[in-house]
């Protein structure tokens, strides 16, 4: 439905041929390949010619200040944004989960996980999903009767069952209270250990960020002003020498002053 | 277009309501104390004759007069059975069609935006026309037999309507419409899940107001050279300067009203369960 930019369907083909003939190749085709992306509001430029490969099953979360355009980058890699310019191509299904959960208010849960759900027995598939982020008991429920962590597990059961290449994730946790975030980031490691979908985490939680991703992106003067590996294994403990460096060392990038945070 | 981060979170659990629910059922018994007193008063003063029987009569004689009517077939009025049969069918047909009209203008014109040119200028010039002043019109165009009491039932039941209709279908929220679209939705699974199930709070209001307006637009319809129906009731009544039995008519009307507006309240808490949930 969302109009790629042109030639992508050929691209994916290729790609699922290569990820099925080198399996654990994280090198192979790109999960997604942005060249030159550039968007303006009235007169200010957003992204200005940016640049970005996603390997296939990579963790990247992407951060920057307030409008530097992070959302508006992963709305373009949704689909959603027709009037940037540039190339983006995508290797494979992407779904999103968006920052409130859009749970369409008059579906029960299962229905919302199950809603466009293309192939055989969808319903099946959406109960497998809903289980996988223990919301199995909730099939049933209203999604006005969830707690915001519950509708957020929801959000990404309807994302994961479609079994996407790209998973896209605009600030999910931001308006979490701390605990339930904290469980929400075991939940995404799970599911992305199991899955092994290419993520895109956006976020402003720098701390999320270093918890989760292999690389942390940020985003400034509208292309990717910094790149930073992380290679700490998971979980990861927040006083990690490394981490604490890269933190002060991001902080910085993203113009906090050292000893400025909370 | 949304642009940057949205800052406003939306957990829709956010929205909880407790209402004074209980409270107010109990209450609902004394509630009744109020209208039972007003008859009793309007019974007392009938009985001791400070209000003459030429211009009200008593409760006691207008139930008689009710059981009169429903017992024997007078020959000035016929039945209130036959009565009812006859207002009913005609509120009933203008209604149906009405309603049925408006939801179909509402989709043509909610989903697109050029259908919406076309006809909504149209449907808003003739909504501003008041209906009743159609009636001369009416009778000149469509005489004075079943047709034009139809069609302005019709026409009452099918503005409040549209115009709700058309208001809830492009009130869905744009956000649901971007998940459709990441979800791969066709555009006719997107109406069928997204747009119409989220117009449909809207749309029960407008169904509300149209039961209003297509009763008004029966009493005062039916009243114009009716040869059957409450309306021809009244006006013979009204001739024999009989207000009991225009009475009787009236309070059929209004139980008529309750009836259709207890039936809307009852498919609103059937269908928009999803609502009750959390706002009960």
């Amino acid at each position: 439905m969302a109009p790629r930019l042109r030639g992508v369907k050929e691209h994916d083909l290729i790609s699922e041929q290569t990820v099925v003939s080198a399996p654990g190749q994280l090198t192979a085709a790109p999960a997604a390949s942005v060249r030159g992306l550039s968007r303006t509001f009235g007169d200010r430029t957003i992204l200005a010619g940016l640049d970005l490969d996603i390997a296939q099953g990579e963790f990247i979360a992407l951060i920057g200040r307030s409008g530097s355009g992070k959302s508006t980058l992963l709305r373009a890699l949704a689909g959603l944004d027709r009037e940037v310019t540039g190339q983006i191509s995508v290797a494979g299904p992407v779904s999103v989960a968006f920052q409130e959960p859009r749970l369409v208010p008059w579906k029960k849960v299962l229905a919302n996980v199950a809603l466009g759900l293309r192939g055989p027995d969808p319903r099946d598939r959406a109960r497998i999903a809903l289980d996988e982020v223990g919301l199995t008991e909730r099939a049933d429920a209203w999604p006005g009767t969830l707690s915001g962590g519950e509708a957020q597990r929801a959000s990404l059961a309807r994302a994961l069952v479609r079994e996407p290449r790209l998973l896209l994730l605009d600030e999910p946790f931001s308006a979490l209270d701390a605990l339930t975030r904290i469980s929400m980031h075991r939940l995404v490691l799970n599911l992305w250990t199991r899955h092994r979908p290419a993520v895109l985490l956006v976020t402003h939680d720098v701390d999320e960020a270093l918890a989760l991703a292999d690389r942390i992106l940020v985003l400034g003067g509208g292309r990717i002003a910094h790149s930073s590996p992380i290679t700490v294994p998971r979980p990861r403990d927040r006083d990690h020498p490394d981490l604490i460096a890269l933190r002060l060392s991001l902080l910085t990038e993203l113009g906090v002053p050292a000893g400025d945070t909370d | 277009m949304a642009m940057g981060n949205p800052s406003v979170a939306l957990t829709p659990s956010a929205v909880i309501v407790t209402s004074g629910a209980g409270r107010r059922r109990r209450r609902g018994s004394v509630r009744i104390l109020s209208p039972i007193a007003a008859v009793g008063l309007w019974q007392a003063a009938s009985s001791s004759g400070i209000l003459p029987p030429s211009k009200l009569a008593s409760p006691a004689s207008i139930a008689r007069t009710a059981y009169d009517l429903v017992v024997h077939s007078s020959p000035t009025y016929g039945t209130i059975q036959a009565s009812l049969l006859a207002s009913c069918q005609r509120w009933v047909i203008g209604f149906v069609l009405g309603i049925v009209i408006a939801v179909l203008l509402a989709i043509v014109t909610g989903l697109s935006s050029t259908c919406e040119t076309i006809f909504d200028p149209l449907l808003q010039a003739l909504r501003s026309v008041p209906l009743l002043g159609l009636i001369p019109l009416f009778i000149v165009w469509f005489g004075i037999g079943q047709l034009p009491k139809v069609l302005f039932v019709l026409l009452s039941a099918l503005f409040p309507m549209y115009l709700n209709t058309f208001a809830g279908i492009r009130g869905v929220d744009s956000k649901l419409g971007e998940l459709g679209q990441v979800l791969g939705l066709r555009r006719s699974e997107l109406i069928r899940h997204v747009v119409l199930p989220g117009a449909l709070p809207a749309a029960l209001t407008g169904l509300q107001l149209s039961v209003v307006a297509s009763l008004l637009a029966l009493v005062v319809g039916e009243q114009i050279n009716a040869t059957s129906g409450l309306g021809f009731m009244i006006t013979q009544a009204q001739q024999f300067l009989n207000n009991s039995v225009i009475m009787v008519a009236l309070i059929v009307y209004a139980i008529l009203g309750l009836l259709a507006n207890g039936a809307v309240r009852l498919l609103e808490r059937k269908v928009l369960a999803w609502r009750r949930d959390f706002v009960e």
